[in-house]
């Protein structure tokens, strides 16, 4: 009588949280799972002139080893993410300790100025950016012909990744300076009271305590920010239109595999280059995330 | 002491003043790019073409564009306004409430299967949503969804970062005892949950439904290769088709209508932020702090 009056209850209570997460498994085996799979068993089969569709086992990973245009777009997005990350984090960081010290002025006005480009669509911020980067009517263009010469070209194939990397920096600077200052925020005003009375300088409290406050909310953006990176493929869809010479069909590995996709109809293929990316992604986000953290207990 | 600290004091405003000019800079980096679409919203396609970038045009041509903007090809623009608003309030509005009830179950419940649950959910936030594109989308043309609403809508009700924000918040917004207290007094779980839980979420559930919406109302490559028919694009993929359309050989330039057709879709979503600052930097906090 005892037990089951305690255990009718509690068994009710657990079928009641699966009740509240199984909406949301059921999508995700739906739109997560389901396709992971799907894409893995068409990694596996090619479509044969002789044969049909026929299975080949690894031959499209085999083939995909020895891709130039696969390892060329990786190579654009590697250098992206070593070169275009850093930038924008250290933006971010910087402008996130400045309205995070008591010495500036209108901090929310910057807060919110600082932001505002992460609201806007990547199209648009592609779109726009385009705009002024063009030679012939864009900003870019405007500042040439007051030079008298071609200075600025941001859309040709030597400074397209500059020119992409930068609408992206636009974008995301202030998203990250925002996590970076709410992880501020967070930290103990004592701490600063006790580094006050310490004499400690400006320097010294960033380094010692401001720093490694920041340090989950940096590892975050890291790995964010590698996703984001291997992901590529807005602006370099956009901006194909406007310099179709800077930019071919498989200047990142996303645009190559949606290339495959639509316009040649390698799906199986482009399922190859899918997974290939989402593991190599997958195995680097959890590296930086472990290194993190690692280096957090330390 | 007040004494010693006036010198302090004083070089603490010149430093301030360095601050906040390189914060200027920073502005203007920001800002620059939305004030040249404001200015070019207000031009003519000629003037857009001949007149310098960052100055106004011969004419005033704010109203020729807009009303233009919402005739051209049959007011299609007006669909694809209305299409984006379908995918965000079914798409935001559901993975909003579907990743609150998950982030609840998984904070205030103990049930068979919670910890790999959570672990799947957190593990596939790595997961690069465009790697997935793909093999959706072929996943959905083998079963009919593509060039429907749903294949547009049912990837984007799939939150897992949303759950993750919700279930931090749900640990401390809701206190145990409340739940256990309304359980003695007979209350269900899901009354328990629609009538007293949903109340303590209701900020980070705001929040989660902000950062949705910017979502779902950016998206662009789901949409792009889910939807061959234009009257069901939403703005951005209408945007991108009409840029494209604009130049190349067989060219029909509208670059006016793309600037002041950009400027209309960014409007209602700085407006929501704007509005709404209170909440997605509380969420933010949540979500930086691990």
């Amino acid at each position: 009588m005892a037990t089951t009056t305690l255990t009718r209850p509690r068994r009710r209570i657990r079928l009641a949280g699966w009740q509240f997460v199984a909406p949301f498994m059921i999508l995700f085996l739906g739109a997560i799972v389901a396709p992971v799979i799907y894409a893995v068993y068409l990694s596996l089969f090619r479509d044969q002139l002789v044969g049909g569709n026929a299975f080949v086992g690894l031959a499209n990973y085999v083939t995909l080893l020895g891709d130039e245009k696969f390892w060329s777009s990786l190579g654009r997005v590697t250098l992206f993410l070593v070169i275009q990350v850093p930038v924008m984090l250290v933006l971010g960081l910087v402008a996130a300790l400045a309205l995070d010290s008591v010495r500036m002025r209108w901090i929310p006005f910057f807060r919110i100025a600082l932001f505002l480009p992460y609201a806007v669509p990547g199209v648009v911020a592609a779109l726009i950016w385009g705009f002024m980067y063009g030679s012939e009517f864009g900003l870019a263009g405007s500042v040439n012909s007051l030079l008298g010469s071609d200075v600025i070209e941001p859309l040709s194939p030597q400074w397209i990744l500059v020119a992409i990397a930068n609408i992206a920096t636009w974008q995301f600077a202030g998203y990250n300076m925002l996590i970076f200052y709410s992880a501020l925020r967070t930290v103990p005003g004592e701490l600063y009271e006790a580094a006050a009375i310490d004499g400690a300088s400006p320097l010294r409290i960033i380094l010692s305590i401001k720093l490694p406050a920041l340090r989950g909310a940096i590892v975050i953006a890291v790995v964010f920010s590698i996703i984001g990176s291997f992901q590529l493929f807005n602006e370099p869809n956009l901006l194909k239109v406007l310099a179709p010479n800077a930019i071919s069909s498989f200047f990142t590995p996303n645009l190559y595999a949606y290339t495959l996709s639509f316009a040649g109809q390698q799906y199986n293929y482009s399922a190859t280059i899918a997974i290939v990316m989402g593991v190599l992604t997958g195995v680097i986000a959890y590296i930086v995330q472990l290194r993190g953290t690692r280096s957090e207990q330390r | 002491m007040t004494i010693s600290h006036a010198p302090k004091r004083s070089r603490m405003n010149r430093k301030s003043n360095l601050l906040t000019a390189v914060m200027i800079l920073f502005v203007i980096y920001s800002v620059l790019p939305l004030v040249y679409l404001l200015v070019n919203s207000t031009k003519s396609q000629g003037d857009l073409l001949s007149t310098f970038g960052l100055g106004f045009g011969g004419s005033f041509d704010l109203f020729s564009n807009l009303s233009d903007l919402f005739t051209y090809d049959n007011g299609i623009f007006l669909q694809w306004f209305a299409n984006t608003l379908l995918y965000v309030v079914v798409g935001a509005g559901g993975a909003t409430f579907i990743a609150t009830i998950a982030g609840y179950g998984i904070a205030k419940f103990d049930f068979t299967g919670k910890k790999a649950v959570f672990a799947i959910v957190l593990g596939s936030i790595a997961i690069p949503g465009t790697a997935l594109a793909v093999p959706t989308f072929l996943l959905f043309s083998s079963v009919g969804l593509t060039n429907t609403p749903w294949a547009v809508i049912i990837p984007s009700l799939v939150s897992p970062f949303g759950l993750y924000l919700i279930w931090t918040y749900a640990v401390d917004a809701v206190p145990q005892e409340i739940i256990e207290a309304a359980r003695i007094d007979g209350a269900g779980e899901v009354r328990i949950f629609f009538s007293i839980a949903s109340r303590l979420l209701a900020p980070g559930i705001v929040t989660v439904l902000l950062f949705a919406i910017v979502a779902t109302w950016n998206n662009y490559f789901l949409p792009l290769i889910m939807l061959s028919d234009p009257a069901w694009y939403p703005l951005t993929v209408g945007l991108a088709q009409w840029n494209a359309q604009s130049t190349g050989t067989a060219a029909d330039p509208i670059q006016n209508l793309v600037v002041i057709g950009s400027l209309i879709t960014i409007l209602p979503i700085v407006i929501a932020f704007l509005f709404l600052q209170r909440f997605w930097q509380s969420g933010l906090a949540a979500g930086s702090v691990k």
